[in-house]
């Protein structure tokens, strides 16, 4: 009950003051009873056995819950990850040659225009990654998935990393061409403050001691800064800017030639495989951590339970 | 959060539910109030946000006097005079001109036809002295070859402004040397 009362009803805590003997059981499940023979119906109960009062939330997410077993997170990525390793570093590798090598030049950028393979990723990663983000902050808050809240703990700093990398390509790129390392205009100060909302959320998830309230004060300022993500998308549409229009997803189709869009493509497709295996490797290493966390207090409480031989008089 | 521990089990999966119903409404509701504060917000901002005002704005609404502001447009074709460190030139939208003259480094991009972003100030006589000129870069992306092949063909003169329309040239394989 304390540990449900301190986790706010969610279905497995990952690291919680609960009874010990919960977290042990959690997180030293053996593979052979991942498959508990249950009935089809009563699928969300079975994947959790060692919580054998607590009500399915088949309602809402049932597959999402499948991976709310950490233990069962981590066996299933971990033999995910060497090839997502290696996938990311195929399509990344080759897709750089493409663009730093084998694309043309800009006619009036010249070389230049190279900055974009690695400036256009970042700043998609930037959005699509605060999205994802945002989706974890939801599935925390409202369904208290376990892994949602690690989820966007981790998550966020790649994210800022990403939207620092678009501002300092962007920045570099501007100079020569604009004239200018950087401009007040609608699009750079809305990712400016994209930016800062990544960081924010790294940094607030981590200034509380009771990591659950981080979580949940980090999830609410996600939330909140969904609303700068059409800001950032149409800023260059709603208001004049330095900043050029979209030049890929346009209704016209885009304003790129395709010996560009290709190589734009393919080094987008590389870095979001290396974003993503970036997060999923800070998440299990997040779990393995809590794991070991668990472990420790449990030793430590049966350290204190036993008696100590010295206590005992001779 | 005490009816979560005396809420006996069995009512348990209705009250899980029906609480994360409540917490979606919270969000969305909250969300929908945002949403709606910022759109009110960035509407009654528009004219702040603007990055630089068109020729046609300013005939529209002339700047205070004295007051710096940005002057955002093409360069007109044929209207640029270099006279040492200083150069002339007209920037227009279709619709209005202003002239503009600006004594400095002229960013690597500033050609005629190409978009530009000026700083500065507006005399009497509807001359603009610039102390500073951005060079603004249009999103169309094209190898040199493809530019030199609509150039051939007449579709499309850089000093003009912009290219055409993207889907006629942005799968075209101009014959190399041809």
């Amino acid at each position: 009950m304390a540990g449900r009362i301190l986790g706010h009803g969610r279905a497995a805590p990952i690291c919680g003051d609960g009874p010990p003997g919960l977290a042990l059981h959690q997180f030293q499940r053996t593979p052979g009873r991942a498959k508990p023979p249950a009935p089809p119906r009563d699928r969300g109960a079975a994947l959790r056995p060692w919580l054998p009062g607590r009500p399915a939330l088949t309602t809402a997410a049932p597959l999402l819950h499948r991976f709310a077993n950490p233990g069962r997170f981590l066996r299933a990525t971990a033999r995910l990850m060497p090839w997502l390793w290696g996938l990311s570093l195929a399509v990344l590798l080759p897709a750089a040659g493409w663009a730093l090598l084998a694309s043309p030049a800009d006619w009036q950028q010249g070389e230049t225009v190279r900055i974009m393979y690695v400036h256009v990723p970042m700043a998609w990663l930037a959005m699509s990654g605060y999205a994802g983000l945002a989706i974890a902050s939801l599935l925390a808050l409202v369904w208290k998935h376990p892994l949602a809240d690690l989820a966007a703990r981790e998550l966020s700093p790649v994210g800022a990393v990403a939207t620092a990398l678009c501002l300092a390509t962007g920045s570099l790129w501007g100079r020569p061409m604009w004239g200018t390392w950087w401009a007040w205009d609608a699009r750079m100060t809305s990712v400016l403050v994209l930016f800062f909302l990544w960081v924010g959320h790294a940094a607030i998830t981590r200034a509380f001691e009771d990591e659950e309230r981080g979580a949940r004060v980090g999830a609410i300022l996600a939330l909140v800064g969904v609303v700068n993500l059409p800001i950032v998308k149409f800023s260059v549409d709603w208001w004049n800017t330095l900043h050029q229009p979209a030049s890929v997803a346009r209704i016209e189709g885009p304003s790129m030639h395709i010996s560009m869009l290709g190589p734009l493509l393919a080094c987008a497709i590389g870095f979001s495989l290396l974003f993503g295996t970036l997060v999923l490797a800070r998440v299990r290493a997040a779990v393995m951590e809590r794991r070991v966390q668990a472990l420790e207090l449990a030793r430590a409480r049966e350290a204190d339970r036993a008696p100590a031989p010295e206590a005992v008089p001779a | 959060m005490s009816g979560a521990v005396a809420a006996p089990k069995r009512g348990g999966m209705g009250l899980a539910a029906s609480r994360r119903r409540r917490r979606l409404w919270v969000l969305l509701l909250c969300g929908l109030g945002l949403g709606a504060a910022a759109a009110l917000a960035l509407t009654a901002f528009r004219d702040n946000l603007v990055f630089f005002r068109s020729p046609s704005d300013i005939v529209a609404m002339p700047a205070p006097d004295g007051r710096a502001f940005r002057l955002g447009g093409l360069v007109e074709a044929g209207s640029v005079v270099r006279d040492g460190a200083e150069a002339r030139f007209r920037v227009t939208d279709g619709a209005h001109t202003i002239a503009v003259s600006y004594r400095g480094v002229l960013p690597d991009l500033f050609r005629e036809g190409q978009g530009v972003v000026a700083l500065g100030k507006l005399g009497p006589d509807g001359h603009f002295t610039a102390s500073e000129v951005l060079a603004r870069h249009d999103e169309s992306y094209m190898p040199p070859e493809v530019k030199d092949a609509l150039e051939r063909s007449g579709h499309w003169n850089p000093e003009q402004g912009a290219p055409p329309p993207a889907s006629g040239w942005n799968t075209m394989q101009p014959r190399t040397g041809g």
